[in-house]
């Protein structure tokens, strides 16, 4: 049923598809968390600013992808910009509700202790703020990453330079094998980068490793309300 | 060693506006406001603001390192204005414990306790050695201690960490919110002890907020009782808020057991002891009988060579001839070291089969008896002059 000699032929397309796929998602995630972290930020230090920002994110999230991709074309064509807008676009609710909430998660009587022992604002902010919020920032990229890998997949459908694995799901319809190399490459993707922003979480938080039990209930939830969220 | 500084607050006043007031509740805060608040904290003094919540207790100590801002008077430190100092400064010249500690749960306590020396720019090894002084002083080993997260470490252990990190500047003031509020009273009562020890060796000047009255009389030199609306009801020492306080919110403040809570402050060796009637086995059984006798108490003390107590003997069972011996002594009553406070050795003293207690030196030798009586007198005596003496009393707590 599957036609192993067609993939022993393309390994090296099916690489540069892979590559294609990170380079896409990468370009994504690192534009959507520079932009979600000064819209979380704003949204911490003037709280009105919050529901605005997360209710036009919401919005953004429910237009499906496959129209988002499609009302670029008109405006600005095709170019790499019509696959990362819609991606970036697709980000922000994820990230700045995770970066809201890290914020949220430092409890109050430590800022009122670093305030009372002479922290300035931006002291406060990198030295005690920032680390706090770190494993509620990287569960949200844990979470975007993930999507966006999947959406990648989809913008196959602008045609035969997009799409990173999604590129052999839409090529030949009639072509089983092809879409499966497609189909499982995604997955594949998809469960590589979750395992891996997992293991960054722990690493980065030594401190909160030592209540294992207690750190990886919290993370959980977290991540999963940021998925019901979406 | 940073000398201690006075705190003087002069006319304190803090209202919220509608706005101010809605951001604070929105904060998770409830803001009270202070009234005209008015007294001074010699340096190296511990001074308890007490009073139900809401009185504005917790806001007249944040405008102390002006984490809230007054809405008009002043707050001196040494003489000097706060308000005319750089906030950031000010706050790292005084130490700083609230209830819940605020450790930070990144940081090792080592790191915890570095804060303001490292805020201050003071270089990584003398960092390092000031912090294992201070844990210490605490008494948290820091070759076991340094090293753990917050996490790690009991209720307790947090709190005397919280201590620690508060001292590392060596700060003239120290400010502590209700630092014992979040623990078990054991533990609570033992953090108390610890930080009067603490106190005894750094004279610093410590404003200390609670709700609590009787660890408010166990701690402060002073006593600010605050009432709703942020009234100063009573600035006086403790034994003075007991004996005789300036309103009946006080009074009920302090509970109507205040006249026992009085007795907690004061010792056996500073009533006059009544002295008794001593001999010692081996002595003229006559003579001593004869003694006995002419004294209105109805025992005589068997003491040894020492003048340690063996015991009483019933003037009734002191034999009229021969010599005194130890079989003679029928009954004990408490022995109470000369620091006894007046509330344990009443306590005693209810239950004892003779009502004297006998007050000993710290060799255990005989230096006198104390009754319920004496006690009672005392009470009613100290509590009369105290009214007597009203008037300043009011003065200060207008």
């Amino acid at each position: 049923m599957i036609d192993w000699g067609w993939i022993a032929d393309h390994v090296p397309a099916i690489l540069g598809r892979a590559v294609q796929h990170l380079e896409f998602a990468a370009i994504a995630l690192v534009v959507g968390f520079a932009i979600s972290f000064g819209l979380a930020l704003l949204s911490v230090r003037y709280r009105p600013a919050y529901p605005v920002v997360a209710g036009l994110a919401g919005i953004l999230f429910t237009i499906p992808s496959l129209a988002l991709y499609s009302s670029f074309v008109p405006v600005i064509g095709l170019s790499l910009l019509t696959v990362e807008i819609p991606l970036v676009l697709y980000t922000l609710v994820i990230y700045v509700r995770n970066i809201v909430a890290g914020f949220d998660s430092v409890p109050a009587e430590v800022l009122e202790a670093a305030d009372g022992m002479g922290y300035t604002r931006m002291q406060r902010l990198r030295a005690v703020e920032l680390p706090l919020a770190v494993p509620l920032m990287v569960a949200g990229l844990r979470v975007a990453s993930v999507s966006t890998i999947g959406l990648v997949t989809i913008s196959g459908i602008l045609g035969s330079s997009f799409g990173g694995f999604g590129f052999f799901i839409f090529e030949r319809p009639n072509f089983a094998t092809e879409i499966l190399v497609g189909a499982v490459g995604s997955i594949a993707l998809a469960l590589l980068a979750d395992a891996l922003f997992g293991v960054l979480q722990r690493r980065l938080t030594p401190w909160s490793r030592l209540n294992v039990e207690l750190e990886m209930a919290k993370t959980g939830r977290s991540a999963a309300q940021a998925t019901a969220a979406v | 060693m940073a000398t201690a500084e006075s705190v003087v607050f002069e006319h304190v006043t803090k209202r919220y506006g509608v706005a101010e007031a809605r951001r604070e509740a929105a904060a998770g805060r409830l803001p009270a406001a202070v009234d005209d608040l008015s007294f001074e904290v010699p340096a190296g003094r511990i001074c308890v603001l007490v009073g139900p919540s809401g009185c504005g207790k917790t806001t007249s100590l944040k405008m102390v390192n002006r984490l809230i801002e007054p809405t008009s008077g002043r707050i001196l430190i040494g003489g000097e204005d706060v308000a005319t100092r750089d906030v950031i400064a000010l706050r790292r010249s005084i130490g700083y414990v609230i209830q819940q500690v605020g450790l930070f749960p990144h940081q090792t306590v080592g790191e915890n306790v570095e804060t303001v020396t490292r805020l201050l720019g003071w270089a990584p090894e003398r960092r390092r050695a000031r912090s294992d002084e201070l844990l210490e002083l605490v008494g948290l080993d820091p070759s076991r201690y340094a090293t753990r997260y917050p996490s790690q470490l009991s209720g307790g252990e947090r709190q005397r960490v919280g201590v620690a990190r508060a001292l590392a500047a060596d700060p003239p003031v120290l400010l502590m919110d209700e630092p014992f509020g979040a623990v078990d009273p054991i533990v609570r009562e033992r953090l108390q002890n610890e930080l009067l020890h603490l106190q005894d060796q750094l004279a610093k000047t410590i404003l200390f907020v609670t709700h609590d009255i009787d660890e408010a009389i166990k701690m402060g030199d002073l006593v600010a009782v605050m009432q709703a609306g942020g009234h100063l009801a009573q600035f006086a020492p403790p034994a003075e808020i007991l004996a005789n306080p300036a309103s009946d919110f006080v009074a009920r403040f302090v509970g109507a057991d205040r006249g026992l809570k009085r007795l907690a402050l004061t010792r056996v060796n500073e009533l006059d002891l009544m002295a008794p009637v001593t001999a010692s086995p081996g002595e003229d059984a006559a003579e001593a009988r004869r003694r006995a006798l002419a004294d209105p108490f109805p025992w005589l003390l068997l003491v040894d060579a020492m003048r340690r107590p063996l015991g009483w003997v019933e003037e009734a069972d002191i034999p009229t001839s021969g010599n005194l011996t130890e079989e003679l002594a029928s009954a004990m009553s408490p022995l109470l070291d000369r620091r006894t406070t007046l509330k344990d050795a009443l306590a005693r003293l209810i239950e004892a089969e003779v009502q004297a207690g006998v007050v000993t030196d710290a060799r255990g030798a005989v230096i006198g008896l104390v009754t319920a009586e004496m006690i009672f007198d005392w009470s009613r005596r100290t509590a009369e002059e105290a009214r007597a003496s009203e008037g300043p009393t009011r003065e200060t707590a207008s």
